[in-house]
């Protein structure tokens, strides 16, 4: 069995530092798949799902932006904020979703910078839910 | 000469004091085990960060990035001076001011104007009302400070800097190396200098990386964050070294009262015995004047 070490990584914490067998990320140029003996790689991670499995059982993480090293079949995973999927908090993404969709509803304040960030907040707060859906 | 019930009355004040000072203590106990908990976990990000930004500096050229070129003339710097918000908590905040203080004085010499950017009530409280040009204060912010905030923080200064409005940029925090002992720390922060690897990188140019997007593109991203993981480092030990010097002061006043009951004690029982004397003559005094009479 192939065997990779997983950390990530956040400025809190260590969400997950664990032996996986693949990975497979979302980076900036489209979402990447990782595999024993892969080549000394760097690269940007956007917002998105992480999900890496081990014995065929799989594990997903909502992650936020930052960057990913693999070296000697480790893997580093530095992002922002990561939250593992039966971490998440269903109702409360679902709040933030409803809370974002207002926002953005309301177009007079479209040229504002809250627009920006209520775009942002809904993406975080959809792809939250989605991987907390995929609870194990 | 006091009597009595003034002695009495001091110290039961002090006792109050010292009820106070040791309360203040544990508190300041809790936070310092929150804020340094919060500072071992940044600890491996910050450092895996370090090794991964070496690793990419290494390899490119440095001036790939605007904000890795030192400018040649600088005539502007802008200084984020940490202070805490809360005092009573020894020299810590003047320890702090005045190394700031002086670094501005130094750079004034080579004439060049610094512009503040404060954290912390007792930074700003003090340079406000003196003549410091102040560009922001950023009070009673701890407890709320995360990554966005500082990644906001980190954005102001690269724009600030982009637009040539100042040369350089610096930061002025407590760095915390042990219970007892807090730092005060110049650091700077723009132009970036890359972290160096400790490992020579001819030996690890075995291992060719792979880059997506490429090396400068991902150095783009890089150092932003690299100013914010700085930042957000300076919070944490400026907010660990507050509460582990308010600790050591309180611990400090704590005792200092014990002394000041024990003497006030001595002085309360050296006066009563006087008293018990002064009473005795005035009965053996007067027993004996009955006796004659």
């Amino acid at each position: 069995m192939a065997r990779l070490n997983l950390e990530v990584v956040t400025p809190e914490k260590i969400v997950v530092s664990e032996d996986i067998d693949t990975m497979v990320a979302p980076g900036s140029l489209g979402e990447f798949g990782i595999l024993e003996g892969h080549a000394p790689f760097l690269t940007g991670i956007i917002p998105g799902e992480l999900r890496y499995s081990l014995n065929d059982k799989a594990q997903y993480i909502s992650v936020t932006s930052g960057f990913a090293e693999i070296s000697n079949d480790k893997i580093s995973v530095l992002v922002d904020a990561a939250e593992m999927s039966h971490e998440i908090d269903a109702e409360r993404a679902a709040a933030a979703r409803d809370r974002a969709q207002q926002r953005l509803a309301d177009k007079s304040k479209k040229e504002d910078i809250d627009f920006l960030r209520a775009e942002i907040a809904l993406k975080r707060a959809l792809m939250r839910i989605k991987v907390s859906e995929k609870k194990v | 000469m006091p009597t009595l019930n003034d002695i009495q009355r001091q110290i039961s004040a002090v006792k109050k004091t010292r009820q106070i000072t040791r309360a203040m203590n544990m508190v300041a106990a809790s936070k310092l085990r929150g804020a340094q908990t919060r500072m071992e976990g940044f600890k491996p990000y910050a450092m895996k960060f370090r090794e991964v930004l070496g690793n990419l500096a290494s390899r490119i050229e440095p001036d790939i990035h605007p904000l890795l070129v030192k400018r040649e003339e600088v005539s502007k710097i802008a200084l984020l001076h940490f202070t805490s918000d809360r005092g009573l908590c020894g020299s810590f905040n003047s320890n702090l001011i005045n190394k700031g203080k002086s670094f501005i004085k130094s750079m004034k010499n080579e004439s060049k104007v610094t512009n503040l950017t404060i954290v912390g009530k007792k930074g700003n409280d003090y340079f406000k009302k003196r003549d410091y040009e102040i560009t922001e204060s950023h009070i009673q912010i701890y407890d709320q400070v995360d990554i966005s905030f500082i990644n906001q923080m980190t954005k102001g200064f690269i724009d600030r800097y982009l637009a040539n409005e100042v040369d350089e940029v610096y930061m002025m925090y407590s760095s915390f190396i042990n219970m007892g002992k807090q730092i005060p720390t110049l650091a700077k922060l723009v132009p970036v200098e890359p972290p160096k690897t400790k490992e020579d990188p001819s030996a690890s140019g075995s291992a060719e990386y792979l880059y997506e997007p490429d090396p400068g593109d991902l150095l783009i991203e890089l150092l932003p964050k690299h100013i914010s993981v700085q930042i957000l480092n300076a919070f944490l030990q400026n907010e660990t070294s507050e509460h582990a010097a308010r600790m050591a002061s309180m611990d400090n006043a704590s005792k200092n009262c014990n002394d000041l009951i024990d003497s006030l004690t001595l002085i309360f029982n050296k006066a009563r015995q006087a008293a018990i004397t002064a009473d005795l003559m005035d009965i053996v005094g007067g027993a004996e004047a009955l006796k004659k009479a």
